[in-house]
């Protein structure tokens, strides 16, 4: 206990951990500091003077970057603090546009909490010139709008941190400095991936997702057979959008509001994720056997994958050609559901509901369609179905459980684990264990692939063969994994990269958790949780093991990996230039 | 070609001596404005890509000082001075009178590559206020008619 520092707040003893800032010592005695440029594990830069402090020095202190001494005593709540943090929020107030009432934030706002918590009287206190931005709106994932931007840079950090993309920062000085990409370039035009983290930690409405509400409406009115399906994540976080706690799973009142807003069936993602599995294990063992391109890398996350595309193209060949889940979901649906129900194709159209705004471009790869169709027509996030739940006046905390429909809605656990980080590769190795040895796997759990460590690595011994494996979420942690195979120190066999810190259940398109929540509670383990839940009550969790999946290969496939399933279910990647935007 | 071939040579051995020590980046803008005139698209990507950063860090430095520029700068550098003596004597309207003469913005460069305009802070001739300087030539004492001519100086 040596390196413990004593200080006092508010009157408060605190016993804390040399390095502890003030803010992080306060919350321990359970008192509340403002934040707003603060995120927990993301952003820590003191920019934007919200949490002021009395530390006894000259000058009031930032509490989220001013380290704790012995014997300090520091004071949050006095009349000077209190006007300084109110001018901060009034000055910003000064550059946005207060259009509250029709912001997608809207009662989700971390200014609004700002305002209402410091007692702003008049939201145009320092009336002034103001800059009228445009909208950057011409991405197919991320939308900017910087008349709602506060310049806090939590999106800044989550870009080039997190996600080692680094497309977006501070342009300028002073009043003119805005928070876009280089050179004038509009996002789509850069090398953005749109994985949507800088959403995520947006604490205003300056960045949401490009709307595919108005699309998907559209379809549903249009007469023509409209199919919804969700991903693994989404049922773990939905839930929160209606109130309830975080990790509670919701998948039985989703799919019973997704029949009430009009879809035709509701398909299960998760179906296609066991059918996935076998086509990806089966390309392992192939690659294996037959001395093929070694590490092979899962290819679900469509973020990842343009990231691979962008920043490290000499790894293309090691992407599984598996088309990610809801593109198989979306090209079954086009032919085998089609030639089952005797209905044309071209009067369907499915509807991906994901926790993730590079969905929408990936739904767009001219590559992932087939005669003039698109597999998937519209992509909406899990805060859009939200959205659509609400204007469509469904009280979702009172719908009862329903099932997804036949023959595309059976899964097993190995399926619902796939939004999590290490999902899909132990949903991998619970068949690839069967396959190669032959022998039934008594024990599924693969735990030395769970949890929220950067980097997890094992080797597994498949009856004699051993498999080194690796799981990165977040990109900035799989560049370290890829530069490691360049470098010649690691040899993997098997890679599972997730775009998002955490996997997808914390997916740029899920439900955004504010700031103070997020510096208690880990939002990735808790909705994480919800699926490992799900998974452990399942009969069946291994994808082996679903019938319905069984009889698609009988019926209509043939064999795992065979012909008509590269036709179907397999695709192909694009070496991209991350300066293709700037002449 | 080959004098940008020599200039982007000495920008690598720049970027080679700098590259690990922390903060590399300003030092590097800096070399690369005095070898280029400027830190263009092409010297930013070259900067990026050897220092390892992305290239919105690199125009994120360079707008946001004044010492870096994004184009070539011209010729001739007019500096208009904004100090305190030299704007109560007059000078915005010196610079609104060149800026329309020259039909370019402060921080702006005419098309035939000849001029940039720029306002600065105090250039310590408050005597003369107000003051431009055309590259190392001061001009004192100026009213807004007395622009053309001087632009026609350098013009010939």
């Amino acid at each position: 206990m040596a390196d413990m520092i004593n200080l006092t707040i508010d009157g408060v003893q605190v016993s804390v951990p040399a390095g502890t800032t003030v803010l992080e010592a306060a919350r321990q005695a359970h008192i509340h500091i403002p934040t707003l440029c603060y995120l927990k594990d993301v952003n820590k830069i003191g920019a934007c003077r919200v949490c002021v402090v009395d530390v006894g020095a000259r000058a009031l202190q930032a509490a989220c970057v001013y380290p704790v001494s012995e014997g300090m005593v520091v004071k949050t709540n006095t009349p000077a603090v209190r006007r300084a943090r109110k001018a901060v929020v009034e000055l910003l107030l000064s550059i946005h546009d207060r259009k509250c009432l029709s912001c997608t934030r809207n009662n989700n706002c971390e200014l609004q909490d700002l305002c209402r918590d410091l007692g702003i009287e008049d939201d145009n206190r320092f009336a002034g010139e103001r800059i009228e931005y445009e909208i950057d709106d011409l991405s197919t994932s991320v939308v900017r709008d910087n008349n709602k931007c506060v310049l806090c840079r939590r999106c800044v950090a989550a870009c080039h941190a997190q996600q080692h993309v680094g497309v977006i920062g501070p342009v300028g000085r002073g009043f003119t400095t805005e928070i876009t990409s280089p050179w004038g370039l509009k996002l789509a035009q850069t090398g953005c991936v749109g994985c949507g983290q800088c959403i995520a930690v947006c604490p205003v409405g300056a960045l949401k997702e490009k709307d595919s509400i108005h699309a998907v409406n559209g379809l549903l009115e249009s007469g023509k057979h409209v199919y919804v399906q969700t991903a693994p994540a989404v049922r773990a976080a939905l839930g929160e959008e209606f109130g309830l706690p975080m990790g509670t799973p919701v998948t039985g009142k989703m799919v019973a509001a997704l029949r009430r807003l009009g879809f035709e069936k509701v398909f299960d993602t998760d179906w296609a994720a066991d059918l996935t599995i076998l086509e990806e294990a089966t390309e392992l063992v192939h690659r294996i056997q037959n001395k093929g391109v070694l590490p092979m890398i899962t290819s679900c996350s469509p973020g990842w994958v343009k990231y691979c595309e962008t920043y490290n193209s000499d790894f293309i060949p090691n992407l599984s050609s598996c088309k990610s889940p809801h593109e198989m979901l979306g090209a079954m649906v086009k032919s085998y559901y089609a030639e089952k129900t005797g209905i044309n194709p071209k009067d369907m159209s499915v509807v991906s509901v994901m926790p993730c705004t590079a969905k929408k471009f990936e739904a767009l790869r001219p590559e992932l369609g087939h005669d003039g169709m698109q597999d998937v027509d519209e992509v909406i996030t899990t805060r859009e179905l939200a959205k659509m739940i609400r204007a469509a006046g469904i009280d979702f905390a009172n719908l009862p459980d329903e099932d997804f429909d036949k023959v595309l809605g059976e899964s097993t656990g190995a399926g619902v684990i796939f939004g999590a980080t290490g999902g899909v590769m132990e949903a991998a190795l619970r068949y690839a264990y069967e396959a190669i040895t032959g022998k039934e796997l008594d024990k599924v759990e693969f735990e030395a692939v769970r949890g929220l460590e950067n980097v997890k690595e094992a080797s597994i011994d498949l009856g004699g063969l051993t498999l080194n494996i690796a799981v990165a979420h977040g990109t900035a942690n799989a560049q370290k994994v890829l530069d490691s195979i360049r470098a010649g120190e690691k040899h993997y066999d098997f890679i599972e990269i997730m775009c998002c810190p955490g996997g997808c259940v914390t997916g740029g398109g899920q439900p955004i958790v504010k700031a103070d929540v997020r510096a208690g509670v880990n939002v990735s383990a808790e909705r994480a949780k919800a699926l490992y839940t799900e998974d452990a009550g399942k009969a069946r969790r291994k994808s082996q093991e679903n019938e319905e999946i069984k009889a698609l290969y009988t019926d209509y496939l043939g064999e795992i990996g065979g012909e008509r399933a590269h036709h179907l279910l397999h695709t192909h990647y694009t070496a991209r230039d991350k300066y293709a935007g700037v002449k | 070609m080959s004098d940008m071939r020599e200039k982007f040579a000495q920008l690598d051995l720049a970027i080679s001596e700098l590259k690990d020590q922390p903060g590399a980046l300003m030092p590097v803008l800096q070399k690369a404005q005095s070898i280029f005139g400027c830190v263009s698209l092409d010297v930013q990507k070259h900067i990026a890509e050897g220092l390892g950063v992305t290239l919105s860090e690199v125009y994120g430095v360079a707008t946001f000082y004044a010492q870096f520029t994004l184009e070539p700068a011209g010729k001739y550098i007019i500096s208009v001075c904004l100090g305190t003596a030299c704007y109560v004597k007059g000078a915005q309207k010196v610079l609104d009178k060149l800026s329309e003469e020259l039909g370019v913005k402060v921080g702006g460069t005419t098309k035939d590559g000849l001029f940039t305009l720029q306002a600065t802070r105090c250039l310590g001739a408050c005597g003369l206020a107000p003051v431009i300087t055309v590259n190392e030539e001061v001009y004192g004492r100026l009213v807004p008619e007395d622009i053309p001519g001087i632009i026609a100086k350098y013009k010939e």
